[in-house]
């Protein structure tokens, strides 16, 4: 179990997805992404993909224009 | 127990590709989606930075497909790949500068290298016969077959019954009978299916799947092109094209205006690769210049900033302009009036 960051600040609208779907690739169950993005677009989409993958939505932190949403990796991607 | 065949379906957003694998999932498949993102897609972006849409809901309509079939979605970044189908399109383009025949060869192609990679069995687009004039007609309809690789392994349930069988149907993986025979420009038909699976609520993208159908945008694309003097584009380029008002004064240069706070946001994310201006005295939007300026074009790119801002009325306004290497001078100029901004700047 370890704690990884992803910066995906200033990306728009998918990118943010496809670079936490590409890092989630990378890591184990249990494992926990923190996605640091600025795209508010990112609050409605990450969660969703979380869920459609099987992954679980932890913490989402809003700090100004900086939204920090933490995806919980539950299956190992196939 | 006979073994599950799997799926990929093509996943836009909008409802035939939901409809498409629906259908498929109705015969027992497992589906899985994929949805490529070309930077051209109609997407959430301008909706994410115009300040005024923020209420609107932003979501990515391909995700919210696959959550409402109960389908995994996997996004693939095709950015790089598909500059070759936008700048050299074997078959041409459409009404403006959307490929959509090389544009459809190229996603079915991706998708088989997908299913290959991933063991998976055959792949479904919601094409429909006739659908549009020119990557769904009935003669085109092989091309993308033929030409992507993926031959009688695409099977489209909405028009299956109007095209030849395919390896799936063949094998008895899928029954034709319990596909579709849809064909032309009538959208009824998916309508009607639509309520028949209980979905009562799809996007709708207008024209079609991207900007390039955007007659608006392939002309500011044909422009950028024009104006760099190649045709090229990195994904910000293509971004840009996406927000504020572009106009272009001279041939040698044009100019990025900020709409509204959003937009003046975003360009701020790139104002460091542009030389560009703010009015100082009135407050007003941020300009960016794209192109090589001399000091009375920025003259006139200042006096023209100033009339999209609460100055253009003032006698004089004071206008900061920031270098490439970010060094900063002043210009106090007159605001440009309305007649004196032709019709022809606007692009
Ligand atoms: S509208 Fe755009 S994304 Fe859709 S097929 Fe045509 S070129 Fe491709």
């Amino acid at each position: 179990m370890s704690e990884h960051e992803l910066d995906a600040r200033n990306l728009l609208c998918p990118l943010p997805v496809i670079r936490t779907q590409d890092a989630v690739k990378k890591l184990q169950p249990g494992d926990r992404l923190h996605v640091h993005c600025t795209d508010p677009g990112a609050l409605h989409d990450i969660p969703t993909w979380c869920r459609i993958n099987g992954h679980g939505v932890g913490d989402i932190v809003q700090q100004g224009r900086e939204i920090v949403i933490t995806v919980q990796v539950v299956a190992g991607e196939d | 127990m006979a073994e599950q065949r799997k799926a990929v379906a093509l996943i836009s957003g909008g409802l035939d590709s939901m409809l498409a694998a629906k259908a498929m999932l109705e015969q027992g498949i497992r589906v899985e989606g994929i949805n490529f993102f070309t930077g051209f897609c109609v997407e959430g972006h301008t909706h994410a930075i115009r300040r005024q849409d923020a209420a609107k809901p932003k979501r990515n309509n391909a995700l919210w497909v696959a959550e409402q079939l109960g389908i995994k979605l996997h996004i693939v970044d095709v950015i790089e790949e598909y500059k070759d189908v936008v700048l050299n399109p074997k078959h041409g383009y459409g009404a403006n500068l959307n490929p959509c025949l090389d544009c459809k060869i190229f996603m079915v192609h991706k998708a088989l290298e997908w299913i290959d990679a991933h063991g998976f069995d055959f792949i479904i687009t919601g094409e429909v016969v006739g659908q549009r004039p020119m990557s769904q007609r009935k003669d085109t309809m092989p091309v993308v077959a033929r030409e992507s690789g993926a031959e009688d392994r695409l099977v489209r349930p909405l028009c299956a019954q109007n095209l030849p069988a395919t390896l799936p149907e063949r094998e008895g993986w899928i029954d034709r009978e319990r596909m579709y025979g849809f064909s032309g420009r009538s959208r009824k038909p998916q309508m009607a299916l639509a309520k028949q699976y209980g979905f009562t609520e799809w996007a709708q993208p207008a024209g079609g799947c991207c900007f390039l159908t955007d007659e608006q945008y392939a002309h500011k694309l044909a422009d950028f092109w024009q104006g760099r003097g190649e045709r090229r584009y990195e994904l910000d380029d293509i971004m840009l094209l996406k927000v504020g008002r572009h106009l272009r004064p001279r041939p040698h240069f044009k100019m990025i205006i900020g709409r509204e706070e959003g937009e003046n946001n975003f360009l701020e994310g790139y104002r460091k690769q542009f030389v560009h201006l703010r009015a100082l005295s009135l407050e007003g939007p941020l300009a960016l210049i794209d192109g090589h300026v001399d000091d009375s074009d920025l003259e006139l790119a200042a006096r023209l900033v100033c009339r999209f801002g609460k100055g253009r009325d003032a006698e004089r306004v004071q206008v900061v302009i920031t270098d490439l290497h970010g060094e900063t001078r002043v210009m106090d100029v007159a605001p440009l009036s309305a007649d004196d901004v032709p019709q022809a700047w606007y692009l």
